[in-house]
């Protein structure tokens, strides 16, 4: 007890010692956040010392053991760091999908020297990761990728497209799909390797979206030279970390249908957008459309709650990931067209800075995406219905 | 507080799922039903309920009781969903011990909440006046008449209204329909002279009643609280009320879920498993997430009201509004999918539509409490 409050004094200390002011304002669009990388361009000088600050001490990967160049912190540790992040309202030093996705990939499956090369990078924000996983012929069957690697003894030669690689054009590495084995059944000839961006045959090309933004790119991959160590886990074992990797990134997607404790709730908007006449809002259908959003939004809340409470109680299994995923991106996409009907024509204003350079259409209009990617909404119903409700 | 059940709590649980089980299945609804049961249970039924300690879970222990808590009583509630068990359970021992415990004086609580643990007296709440939950609309009058008072007025829809020993009665002392203030709770005996009741048969075959009170002669020592301040306590009641009835929702979800769920996997049409159509695969795993949801609303709404949490009266109405949602899509879904089988009376899955829907209704049905949310929610 003791230990943990002296750990959240120092943290507290720290925290407000190094911890920029403006990085202490509330994130307004995808600009501030901040991605590292070889070619990063810091958004602002407090951005890159934020941080700079931050991975020294390994707090922009906390739970990550500290040879790896994380911050070593166990569970309440790391509780008591976000705690004390969110009570200055502290933004997230690095977003990345190494913290996110290949690292705890690399931590879990992955050999010595890959933990060694790849991991002090990350921590540090030196280099940015991208996915390779769907190709134009795979998507909701994932496992039915074309892009191969051929053996060429000391090495392999990867050909063939991948899509919808987020940031591809920005990222530095790729962790990506690959056959390795032809002649196998479709889940078991594939491998996870990983390889520079800057590789003679790599060609990321970006797509632009209905949101008018590129946040994806399709990548060509041309005799491509993959080198054997950077092969994780097992050559052929690939689709076993690949579905690791999918339950990763669902969890993630899924936390959207979350939105911040501190941010105006979509019943405070509605009212001022609205007005109401005798405490209740104007509007009728529209105030119940907004109540019924609410309602739902505060149950999925305290699902994501019980679901973790769950795990760490060591009771029961909790509902999976492919629930909280479909469930959270739907009432995320039912939210935004909830706040289109709040604001009316306003809300379609593409550009201008009235609208804030279009951010509601804009936004609206990505999260249709939310329930493709990562495995769509019917893909993760067939998850459900298989695996937890046994319906063959 | 985490949200899972501590090890008492799902030990309850558990006992309570065999009890209920061995002793009040949905097939002794039926037999209640045929028999055309005054009740709507078993005469023993509240009998051995009350020696397992059930009526006693909510009394303080000072008064005579467990102290046991709403999260573990709300795992008992969960459960009579499941098996469709009507008792006095919500009438008596939730919604009677909560209304005397949080407006009674210490006298009526040491009477009234002894005599309800030791299992001698049963109660019911009367507030609604017409087929809408509305409580601030209570319009039936209590004018002053000598060192009492005098009920005029009638009620409806007052589950277990027409056997329990006393009535628990919102009536106005001052002001009009549509004021908090003026509301006093009194507790009548179901026998006194002046009061009419009627029972009403349900759907879901227990006992309601229409409550005829004229010229009703109560002491003073019948009012419950202080005079005219009574919406406060009522309006707790109807919290823990709605809370428990969604806790009860989520057994009869469950349980239309679970059945239904197996006949998926029994059901041949075409040469196969219908259970292995998409069609219905996917409006199953809707239906399942749709309970993980419910799972969550309940024991927390169930964790506030032990808590004291100020956001209790929001939790109660999101919980209904979600669980009434869901219950309605349950039941709904159960008969389509069970198909032509679903439509008899043979079959069982048919009483879960028929005890879901009164229990929606009661205090507030989806569109009450979406509209009360919103109200709390400044909006």
């Amino acid at each position: 007890m003791n230990d943990t409050n002296a750990f959240r004094r120092e943290t507290r200390d720290w925290l407000e010692e190094n911890c920029p002011p403006s990085m202490r304002k509330p994130i307004k669009s995808g600009d501030d956040m901040c991605w590292g990388g070889r070619n990063y361009k810091f958004a602002s000088e407090e951005q890159k010392q934020w941080m700079e600050r931050m991975s020294a001490k390994g707090w922009t990967a906390p739970d990550w053991p500290t040879e790896y160049g994380g911050g070593g912190l166990d569970r309440a540790e790391h509780k008591i760091l976000k705690e004390e992040m969110a009570r200055i309202r502290a933004r997230s030093p690095l977003d990345s999908f190494g913290i996110w996705m290949i690292g705890p990939a690399l931590l879990k499956f992955g050999s010595e020297a890959l933990k060694q090369q790849h991991l002090p990078p990350i921590v540090r924000g030196e280099i940015r990761w991208c996915q390779g996983y769907s190709e134009p012929g795979a998507g909701s069957d994932l496992a039915g990728l074309q892009s191969k690697a051929e053996d060429r003894g000391d090495h392999y030669i990867a050909n063939g497209q991948k899509v919808w690689t987020s940031y591809g054009d920005k990222a530095d590495w790729m962790f990506c799909l690959l056959r390795t084995d032809p002649e196998a059944k479709k889940q078991m000839g594939i491998s996870l390797a990983l390889f520079d961006m800057q590789t003679p045959g790599v060609t990321p090309k970006p797509i632009k979206l209905i949101s008018g933004s590129s946040p994806f790119c399709e990548t060509f991959l041309d005799d491509v030279r993959v080198e054997k160590d950077q092969v994780v886990g097992e050559v052929n074992q690939g689709w076993t970390i690949a579905k690791y990797l999918l339950t990763h990134e669902r969890e993630m997607i899924g936390g959207m249908g979350m939105t911040d404790a501190g941010a105006e709730t979509l019943g405070q908007i509605a009212l001022k957008a609205l007005g109401a006449e005798h405490g209740r809002m104007n509007n009728p259908l529209l105030r119940a459309e907004v109540a019924k959003w609410e309602i739902d939004g505060a149950c999925f809340a305290l699902t994501a709650e019980r679901v973790t409470d769950e795990v760490k109680s060591g009771h029961g299994v909790g509902a999976t990931s492919a629930m909280l995923k479909y469930y959270g991106t739907e009432l995320n996409k039912r939210r935004f067209e909830s706040l289109l009907k709040v604001n009316g024509s306003d809300s379609m204003v593409w550009d201008g800075k009235s609208s804030n350079g279009g951010w509601l259409p804009r936004t609206w209009l990505r999260t249709k995406g939310n329930s493709i990617e990562g495995g769509t909404s019917e893909v993760q119903l067939n998850v459900i219905a298989k695996n937890i409700l046994g319906l063959g | 507080m985490a949200l899972v059940l501590n090890e008492e709590q799902q030990m309850l649980k558990e006992s309570a799922q065999g009890f209920l089980a061995e002793n009040a299945p949905v097939a002794e609804l039926r037999k209640q039903r045929d028999a055309d049961s005054h009740t709507g249970y078993a005469d023993n039924l509240w009998g051995q309920m009350v020696d397992m300690g059930w009526a006693a879970i909510l009394v303080p222990e000072a008064y005579g009781g467990l102290e046991f808590g709403h999260v573990g009583m709300g795992q008992i509630v969960e459960q009579t969903g499941r098996t469709l068990t009507a008792s006095p359970l919500l009438a008596t021992a939730i919604l009677g011990v909560t209304a005397i415990n949080g407006a009674g004086s210490e006298e009526q609580k040491t009477e009234l909440l002894g005599a309800i643990a030791s299992g001698e007296m049963t109660t019911a709440l009367a507030v609604d006046e017409t087929a809408h939950h509305a409580p601030t609309q209570v319009s039936m009058a209590a004018s002053r008449q000598g060192a009492g008072y005098s009920l005029n007025g009638s009620k409806c829809f007052v589950a277990d209204g027409s056997t329990a020993d006393k009535l628990i009665v919102a009536a106005r002392t001052s002001g009009a329909a549509g004021d908090m203030k003026g509301i006093s709770l009194f507790v009548v005996d179901r026998t006194a002279p002046g009061v009419e009741v009627e029972r009403t048969k349900v759907t879901d075959g227990r006992n309601y009643a229409s409550i005829g009170f004229n010229n009703v002669e109560v002491s003073e020592a019948a009012l419950l609280g202080e005079e005219g301040k009574g919406f406060r306590a009522l309006s707790a009641t109807l919290d823990a009320g709605n809370i428990y009835l969604s806790a009860e929702l989520l057994g009869i979800a469950q349980e239309s879920f679970d059945r239904t769920l197996q006949y998926l996997k029994e059901r041949k049409q075409f040469g196969t498993l219908i259970g292995s159509f998409q069609a219905l695969q996917h409006r199953a795993a809707d239906w399942w997430s749709q309970l993980e949801l419910c799972k969550s609303i309940v024991l927390k709404a169930l964790q506030a009201i032990d808590e004291g949490d100020v956001k209790a009266p929001a939790l109660a109405s999101i919980a209904k509004a979600k669980l009434s949602e869901v219950a309605e899509l349950a039941t709904n879904e159960a008969i389509q999918m069970h198909g032509g089988i679903g439509m008899t009376d043979e079959y069982e899955i048919g009483f879960f539509i028929k005890r879901a829907r009164p229990a929606q209704t009661l205090f507030g049905d989806n569109s009450y409490h979406t509209d009360r949310f919103a109200l709390l929610s400044g909006y």
